[in-house]
């Protein structure tokens, strides 16, 4: 489309300006926040301009953490959210594009009831089958554990429908000649379907990283003892204080460490990830 | 390098569809068989029988001196080409060549010989280390058959392989697969649905229809000669034209003695029909012009008979000129006639050479 109407270009500009302004306000908040010292932020004024504590506040959340809140060292934590978004993302592919390539390619009794079963249990979110789910998880004694933090939330149906939706698209063909070509069912998911949906599953490694990450309220249950506390989690103990003010600018602090995986998987992941959402081409 | 034989194969999909019916066919060491028939008629499901991907509900396939019912594609030692190549489109072209022989377990230096042999007779040598969506159709279709020929198996298996290309590369690579197939000198199976494939591949032609062989034989020998009238209206392009017996009579058309009883359907081709006045030895039809198409080296007349209920069509060689509404004269020369019985649509007996 070809357009010169100035009017038009700055409105649009403005419009898309004030949107991002929008959504980066209270993030840009949260840094000057966290660069300045302990009361700054409660004095009715909130400054606008980085302070100079920065060093100070993040040193002192990753390093030793909150211990007045309960809350342990944010590397800690830190890693432990790490742990947790990559064994989810790891294990929700695995599972999914295999059960897609059983449902797709393999032609067995009640394939289509298979399908929909899978489909219908996992659509519904965590918190809907929570209770039942904590019940099983802390009666095989997983409560504190990776384990127990990532296991529940292993399956998916979203990614089993997407690798389905995607194995649809391929041609048939193209199992017929691997299989003329002496190509048994696991050789042709390794070499040649696992291969095809590369860039599907690095989108979907991106979303599912980001999905584990912030995972709150099943981390918050499942985990009493602080070595296997999320960011996530983490911060809201921080800013629970009982009796007291919270601690504005460490609590952005911690805020702001737990935005950088996501926004870094994000960063280096975005060409795979646009490329996979919009690859049409077999 | 091996015969094929199919004895009393059949196909019944679930819901007792029947796409191959008690199926006879024996394809010689070498030869080129072209299976012709239009769509539905189990070509395809047949071919893919002798290749394995479908399973078959009774009979055998032999292929060498194999039964190969129970095998699975890979165990036939047979190769496919597909319609759409069927290339994978993550391996380089050498890739897709070389796949097949690394899951056999070939030896390294034996691959690398073969796909250099067979990129060379395919001359796809510059674009070895290409992705395949980096090459034009021709060239995909050359990889596909490359991938076909660097097995060198007992079979070639040809799924409509060119219908993908336009006209001009499909008369090319139609003459260069007949060239291919008569140096390596394999036996092979063509699926088509185009009569000039079928005509100027075929060592031997299988005209199918509804799950059945309508008829075998030499491509001339069924264009000349066919045996039934479905191959007479489907071989040719336009097919024969077919006249019921009983509309001629009751136009007092002076029907020819050869003519054997219990014809129900004479039939004529387009080309021998001769527009005008021709003498004794032709039925005259005296008739209105329809329309006229122009090819250039010859002209497709379409008319009406007075009294047929059926349009004509003649191929008159060089231009016709003419407007609808004209009258014409069809005249349709005795000795080449086709007459079909009335009950089972063989044919009867022509006795046309002799009158």
């Amino acid at each position: 489309m070809v357009e010169n109407r100035p009017v038009l270009t700055f409105l649009t500009h403005a419009v898309l300006i004030l949107g991002v302004a929008i959504v980066i306000f209270p993030v840009y908040i949260a840094f000057i926040a966290s660069t300045h010292g302990p009361g700054t932020f409660l004095r009715g004024v909130a400054p606008m301009l980085p302070g100079e504590h920065m060093v100070e506040n993040y040193s002192r959340m990753l390093a030793a953490g909150h211990s007045t809140s309960g809350a342990p060292p944010l590397w800690l934590m830190l890693i432990n959210s790490t742990w947790m978004a990559i064994i989810i993302t790891v294990g929700k592919i695995s599972i999914s594009i295999i059960s897609a390539y059983a449902i797709v390619y393999f032609k067995f009794p009640f394939r289509t009831l298979c399908f929909w079963i899978i489909f219908v249990t996992l659509m519904l979110p965590v918190e809907v089958r929570i209770i039942p789910t904590f019940a099983v998880v802390a009666n095989l004694g997983l409560l504190n554990s990776y384990v127990g933090l990532t296991l529940p939330l292993i399956a998916s149906a979203t990614a089993t429908f997407l690798f389905r939706q995607f194995f649809l698209t391929v041609p048939d063909e193209l199992m017929e000649a691997a299989r003329v070509d002496g190509a048994g069912p696991i050789k042709f998911f390794k070499d040649i379907l696992l291969p095809l949906s590369r860039t599907n599953i690095a989108a979907l490694s991106v979303i599912l990283f980001i999905y584990g990450w912030v995972q709150y309220l099943w981390p918050l249950l499942i985990t009493t003892d602080t070595r296997y506390y999320t960011i996530v989690m983490g911060i809201k103990r921080l800013a629970a204080y009982a009796d007291q003010e919270p601690q504005w600018n460490l609590v952005m602090a911690a805020v702001m460490l737990a935005m950088l995986p996501p926004v870094l998987v994000v960063i280096f992941m975005q060409r795979l990830f646009v490329k996979g959402l919009v690859e049409t081409e077999k | 390098m091996a015969r094929i034989e199919l004895t009393g194969v059949t196909k019944v999909y679930p819901g007792n569809v029947e796409a191959i019916k008690n199926l006879n066919l024996s394809i010689a060491d070498g030869e080129l068989v072209v299976l012709v028939g239009p769509s539905g008629c189990g070509k395809s499901t047949l071919l893919r029988m002798i290749a394995g991907l479908e399973t078959i509900t009774d009979g055998t396939i032999e292929i060498g001196d194999t039964v190969v019912n129970k095998l699975e594609p890979a165990d036939r030692d047979i190769a496919m080409v597909f319609q759409n190549y069927a290339l994978y489109p993550h391996m380089s072209v050498r890739g897709n060549l070389e796949y097949g022989l690394k899951n056999r377990g070939t030896p390294k230096a034996e691959i690398a010989e073969r796909v250099n042999e067979a990129a060379r007779i395919l001359e796809i040598e510059p674009f070895l280390e290409r992705k395949p969506r980096q090459l034009s159709g021709g060239q995909r279709q050359r990889v596909a058959m490359g991938r076909a020929i660097v097995r060198k198996p007992k079979a070639f298996l040809f799924d409509e392989p060119l219908s993908n290309l336009d006209a001009k590369l499909r008369s090319h690579m139609r003459v260069e697969i007949r060239r291919l197939q008569r140096t390596l000198g394999t036996t092979s199976v063509y699926v088509t649905h185009d009569q000039l494939e079928a005509m100027t591949l075929a060592d031997k032609l299988v005209v199918m229809n509804g799950g059945l062989i309508e008829q075998v034989g030499k491509p001339l020998e069924i264009y000349s000669d066919p045996q039934s009238l479905f191959v007479a209206a489907f071989m040719g392009s336009p097919g024969m034209n077919l006249i019921e017996i009983e509309q001629l009579q009751a136009l007092g058309a002076s029907l020819p003695d050869m003519v054997p009883a219990n014809t129900g359907t004479i039939g004529i081709r387009p080309e021998d029909i001769v527009l005008g006045d021709a003498g004794p030895e032709h039925i005259s039809l005296p008739g209105t012009l329809d329309a006229i198409e122009l090819v250039g080296s010859e002209s497709l007349v379409y008319g009406r008979a007075d009294g047929l209920n059926k349009e004509l069509i003649v191929r008159a060689p060089g231009i016709h000129l003419g407007e609808p509404g004209n009258r014409i004269t069809f005249s349709i020369p005795k000795a080449a006639l086709h007459c079909f019985d009335r009950d089972t649509g063989r044919k009867r007996v022509a006795t046309a050479n002799a009158a």
